[in-house]
């Protein structure tokens, strides 16, 4: 039986219009579903980095990330299990503010949580929550008797405990 | 002084040496085809009579040159319609320039007339692709197309310019590209992964070489020839490694695969060595990966690090580009020969002979057989004729039976299987070598896929020779249907035109054969013609290509009738 585990891919890519169609494309080839996804700037001027979370075996990914590799603007992709990252994920919680006046302490429940609160208009207010997966659930279940209004959650952003040696690898081929 | 971005597109194709274009001209191109009229001296320009056609003479232009084909296509229909010759390109690592016209940037995106998102739709086909929509942009861009397209595993790259960047006036500069900084061409392999395989070659006591088209893009034919005559290890090829060494040398143990030869297919679940060497492990080589070559351990060859352990998990890979690697290995491995390992493929060509090969060469039944065509075409040409192929029966037998004494000889749509393939392929083969003899081989269903390319090779001359192998039937789907659907022919039955008429209408010498007696006047005939030439053969319907390995099988399950 093959086993199916949960991956970070890193792809460090060029800034390119296009890429994350190519990138995509490599996914969609192979019949994989993406969970998250998430491209941003990265400690290389002009160079950007897509975390993408899915599930799947091991066997495959190993392929999915030499395809990926050989794709012209690549740089260098990896993957990655969850013990050999730091990741985290942000969600914003849109709630009516009568729910601060409410018996209920929504406020005990934001400290404890370690969210926050952005900001508060008459109708309604905004907290934000970074963390793990099980944490942004936990405070939705936890804020969902108050009435949330609006729900929101990032794509997995993540660092590898091991160096990533990308400057090295443009050095080489310049 | 400035030129237009149009101006310059040309420019930066004298600067790449490219000497012919493959196109059809329409809206969002024509200021490129305006620019093109002026340097009709330095580049000519073939009309093809559809853009699928353009792209498969490219091909065929590209696999007999050994140079990147390029091709001139409009905006919206005019770039779709080069799909299935770009997807055949990437998956046969053929390297292509294609530059389609686009809308006006200010239309982009709002669905404007003939606008199709051609970078998109192109995207998962091309090694590379990219839109332009400032005439600067054109010099570098098309620099860097050229170098991708040609370095590393070659393939596709396709450049969209839109109508507004092609009117655009620039100062000219050409700068070739060298090198990309995200893209490494050709890896290389540290010498531990070199005397690693130098290792098992020494060690091995029947080993086996599967050649691929790595052999033929790498130009590296002298030094894969060098290798195994030192080694004395039988090869076998894919059949995109057909012509890499000739057929008549004497390691040359014949073709792997779904339609290969009894002794190579067997034999590699009895190797102990099997040396892949730029192959890819396609399953139509393959067939049942559980049961392929599991006693052997595996050396890969290959420059495409994407490719090793993607089917088959290999021992060493020798990464890198085999010209470079393999006099590396040359030169460190003893001098040997198997000769008594050897003899077992002879003793299984001899089964296949008896069984197989005797009546499709020599038959002693009424009907023609495809074979024989083949045989009286090698009588003819002696192996030294650029034989392309389309994709079914005809192609399997044309693989199997056709000599060659030369590289780059064999043309054919290998990973796509794209029916049509063939005849625009041949004109663009015989425009890339037109020293030299070029024969397609086409089936009565994939010939008339294309068939609209006859108005190409008349127009241009080329001296092409176009053989038709009619058995009025899709031959390969009806032969699977016999064997795995219970003879049910589903749609597979043609009724077909009168095809010498139509070859005449193009003002084509045509010939029709249904009588064996006349097959070796008229292929004389036809290879002794200076002109384009059409011969249509009528060969028995139900006949089927074996050996065969069903689809899920093991190789070693290889069937002989």
């Amino acid at each position: 039986m093959k086993k199916v585990k949960k991956f970070t891919v890193s792809i460090y890519t060029e800034n390119n219009l296009g890429l994350l169609n190519r990138i995509s494309a490599i996914f969609l080839k192979r019949h994989l579903s993406i969970d998250s996804i998430n491209s941003s700037p990265c400690e290389i001027e002009d160079i950007f980095r897509f975390v993408i979370v899915l599930k799947t075996e091991e066997e495959l990914i190993k392929k999915v990330i030499t395809q990926l590799e050989k794709q012209v603007e690549v740089i260098a992709a990896f993957y990655h299990t969850d013990v050999e990252t730091i990741f985290q994920e942000s969600a914003l919680y849109k709630v009516k503010t009568e729910a601060l006046f409410q018996k209920k302490k929504v406020h005990t429940i934001i400290k404890n949580s370690h969210a926050s609160i952005v900001m508060v208009s008459p109708e309604y207010f905004v907290i934000e929550k970074t963390g793990k997966r099980e944490e942004t659930e936990k405070l939705y279940t936890d804020l969902a008797p108050f009435g949330i209004l609006q729900f929101v959650r990032s794509g997995r952003i993540s660092v590898t405990k091991e160096p990533m040696r990308i400057t090295e690898i443009l050095e080489k081929n310049k | 002084m400035k030129i237009t971005g149009s101006e310059a597109v040309i420019k930066c194709l004298l600067e790449e040496n490219v000497d012919l274009i493959y196109g059809y001209p329409g809206g969002a191109i024509m200021p490129i085809y305006d620019a093109l009229y002026h340097y009709q001296k330095e580049v000519k320009h073939v009309l093809v009579r559809h853009e699928q056609g353009a792209t498969h003479a490219a091909q065929g232009y590209a696999r007999s040159s050994g140079k990147p084909g390029v091709v001139f296509a409009t905006s919206g229909p005019g770039a779709t319609n080069l799909i299935t010759g770009i997807a055949d390109a990437q998956i046969d690592s053929t390297p292509m320039v294609c530059i389609t016209g686009q809308v006006a940037s200010h239309l982009l995106g709002s669905d404007a007339f003939q606008e199709t998102d051609i970078v998109g739709i192109s995207t998962p086909i091309t090694k590379w692709n990219y839109q332009i929509t400032k005439a600067e942009e054109i010099p570098t861009v098309l620099a860097k197309a050229f170098f991708i397209a040609k370095s590393g595993r070659p393939g596709p790259v396709l450049v969209d310019i839109t109508k507004d960047a092609q009117f655009e006036l620039i100062d000219f500069k050409y700068q070739a590209c060298t090198k990309v900084r995200s893209y490494k061409p050709e890896p290389s392999s540290s010498l531990k992964e070199l005397d690693a395989a130098v290792d098992l070659i020494n060690k091995a006591k029947k080993p086996l070489i599967v050649f691929g088209q790595g052999v033929i893009l790498g130009e590296a034919e002298e030094e894969f020839k060098n290798f195994i005559e030192k080694t004395g290890i039988p090869a076998a090829w894919t059949i995109l490694g057909l012509s890499a060494l000739p057929t008549a040398h004497p390691l040359n143990v014949g073709m792997v695969g779904m339609h290969g030869n009894y002794g190579p297919n067997v034999l590699t679940n009895e190797c102990d060595l099997l040396i892949a060497m730029g192959m890819r492990f396609d399953d139509r080589v393959t067939g049942d990966l559980n049961r392929y070559a599991k006693q052997a351990k595996i050396i890969h060859f290959e420059i495409d690090p994407a490719e090793v352990n993607k089917n088959v998990p290999v021992d060493v890979a020798v990464l890198g580009n085999i010209k470079k690697t393999l006099p590396q290995i040359t030169e460190k491995v003893n001098k040997n020969n198997h000769e008594n390992w050897l003899k077992e493929f002879r003793k299984r060509d001899e089964i296949e002979y008896q069984t197989v090969i005797e009546k499709d060469l020599h038959p002693t039944k009424d009907e023609m057989t495809m074979g024989e065509v083949i045989h009286a075409i090698n009588e003819e040409t002696k192996g030294d004729a650029i034989i392309v192929t389309d994709v079914g029966q005809h192609q399997m037998v044309a693989c199997r039976y056709a000599k060659f004494n030369q590289s780059k000889s064999n043309i054919t749509s290998g990973g796509l299987g794209t029916m049509g393939f063939a005849l625009p392929a041949a004109l663009g083969a015989k425009m890339g070598a037109p020293e030299r003899e070029v024969v397609a081989i086409i089936g009565d269903g994939g010939y008339q896929m294309t068939i609209q390319e006859l108005g190409t090779i008349f127009q241009t001359g080329a001296a092409v020779k176009i053989v038709v192998l009619n058995n009025n039937f899709l031959g390969m789907v009806r032969q699977w249907q016999q064997l795995f659907f219970d003879k049910r022919y589903a749609s597979t039955e043609l009724v077909n035109p009168d095809f010498v008429t139509i070859a005449k209408g193009y003002y084509i010498d045509g010939e029709k054969v249904d009588k064996r007696s006349g097959l070796k006047n008229a292929v004389k005939k036809m290879i002794q013609s200076k002109k384009p030439c059409f011969l249509e053969v009528c060969v028995e319907k139900e006949d089927n290509v074996f050996p065969m390995i069903p689809t899920g099988e093991s190789v070693s399950n290889i069937r002989l009738s």
